[in-house]
């Protein structure tokens, strides 16, 4: 894709986050997606392209009434959205499509008209994890984090103030569900949940939705909304169930789709004004950080230790609070996104000054999938 | 190989190191907590899933790369499942 030939013109999350009963699964898709269409400007009329993942995007179609020429259902898990604009960004380019919605909607929380993790006894985590008593991604996700610290000396007071330093960002922004301030102390002696992960090293569940709308640049200035170009997109996956992951101090994924995206954008990490990076879990954000490229392996921990990643640093990074302390859904990546839009319009809670480039890296799965989209508020 | 047909069986010598873990502190169905959720290095080179038995479920005994023995939790007549406990000091 040609950077900056596509351009986000629509973004929107659901009128409320953290607990919503009164909206099922679908419809906080639907509540995200006319947020999205009136950010917009436009009506269901005006889409011919869908892409969704956890309802199905003829599910999608029915309820609000669209009826798609371009149809994508990608669903590796919560970087599905990173894939999705990927994906949109392509068609666009080829013709195949003007004007594609992407929504996203769980109730994470409430669990209105959401499933159970009860994974199929055939399938690879059905035959080869479950057997062992893990109880979905706390008990999965987490396992690698020792081998990395035993590789790299990395102390768990580093990995308990991933969490502190993501707490005064959502300190900063009124629709986090949490965001009084966190000491190491507080993050180590909370609630043991899988060890040596604590409850505040993992994510949060709530319910909520985010809906995008693409199109082409060329398009962008019928829109009454600020553009927000498309520099670079990767894409990858690597294994469905943790144990086969090649290395446990590296995600395969992360450094493909990575990889990928800066080349296809043409910038350098020193480009980069913001960031954000999924963090299910405390871990992440360093495994991002050093397979990104941002740092050289082992050395993410101490980054982060030394603030370039908080308020004021360098490199801010999950400037809404995150997975641990924002929102989390269960499918979080569409949350990264939407930060890295709002970052760009300039219209963030925690606002980045004078930022013109946005990296938005997403996890599916655990370290099963990811994607990655670079998003930048000036013309290519 | 990867993408080969030209796959063997042969029987593993039940020897391996511990490669990573967590302990889980919730009981789930046939696992009482604390209990390790780990993943081993067999002595032949693959990894898998499995639990620590045979030691105490904490930091301070289950230690990277040590070494491990299989040990079989028998659950039916057909199944059983492949755990592992510190290998005897030999």
């Amino acid at each position: 894709v040609k950077p900056g030939s596509v351009a986000v013109v629509g973004a929107a999350e659901t009128t409320e986050l953290g607990t919503i009963p009164d909206l099922s699964t679908i419809g906080l898709h639907a509540d995200a997606a006319l947020n999205a269409m009136a950010d917009a400007g436009i009506d269901q009329g005006d889409i011919d392209g869908i892409a969704t993942a956890g309802i199905s995007p003829t599910e999608l179609a029915l309820y609000l009434g669209i009826t798609p020429t371009y149809v994508d259902g990608t669903s590796v898990g919560g970087c599905s959205f990173m894939l999705h604009v990927r994906h949109a960004a392509a068609a666009i380019n080829d013709g195949l499509c003007e004007t594609v919605l992407i929504t996203h909607g769980e109730s994470g929380r409430s669990r209105v008209g959401a499933g159970g993790w009860s994974p199929n006894p055939s399938s690879l985590a059905g035959q080869f994890e479950v057997p062992f008593g893990p109880m979905g991604a706390p008990s999965l996700f987490t396992i690698p984090w020792l081998r990395y610290a035993n590789a790299y000396g990395a102390t768990i007071e580093q990995l308990a103030n991933v969490s502190v330093v993501q707490r005064e960002w959502a300190g900063l922004n009124p629709r986090a569900k949490f965001g009084d301030p966190l000491s190491i102390d507080d993050v180590l002696g909370a609630k043991m949940i899988a060890s040596p992960f604590t409850k505040l090293m993992c994510c949060l569940v709530t319910d909520g939705g985010g809906a995008l709308i693409v199109t082409s640049a060329e398009r962008a200035g019928d829109f009454p909304t600020r553009p927000v170009f498309i520099l670079g997109t990767g894409e990858s996956v690597e294994t469905p169930i943790i144990s086969q992951m090649e290395d446990f101090t590296t995600s395969r994924a992360f450094r493909v789709s990575g990889a990928k995206a800066f080349a296809e954008a043409g910038i350098s990490h020193d480009d980069v004004d913001h960031l954000m990076i999924y963090d299910a879990f405390a871990h992440l954000p360093i495994y991002g950080l050093e397979d990104l490229g941002f740092v050289g392996k082992g050395e993410a921990p101490d980054f982060i230790w030394e603030r370039n990643t908080a308020i004021g640093g360098s490199l801010p990074m999950n400037t809404n609070g995150g997975g641990l302390s924002y929102m989390h859904s269960g499918m979080y990546g569409m949350y990264a996104l939407q930060e890295s839009v709002r970052q760009m319009r300039g219209t963030a809670a925690a606002q980045v000054e004078g930022a013109e480039i946005s990296v938005s890296h997403g996890v599916g799965g655990m370290f099963g999938a990811s994607g990655t989209v670079i998003f930048s508020n000036v013309v290519a | 190989m990867c993408s080969s047909r030209d796959v063997d069986v042969f029987t593993a010598t039940g020897k391996a190191t511990l490669y990573s873990y967590i302990i889980n502190q919730r009981s789930t169905p046939g696992h009482e907590a604390p209990f390790s959720i780990a993943v081993v290095e067999l002595e032949e080179g693959p990894r898998m899933m499995t639990n620590i038995v045979g030691c105490p479920q904490t930091e301070e005994a289950l230690l990277l790369d040590m070494d491990l023995e299989v040990t079989y939790e028998q659950l039916s007549d057909t199944i059983a499942l492949a755990l592992f406990a510190p290998a005897e000091a030999s």
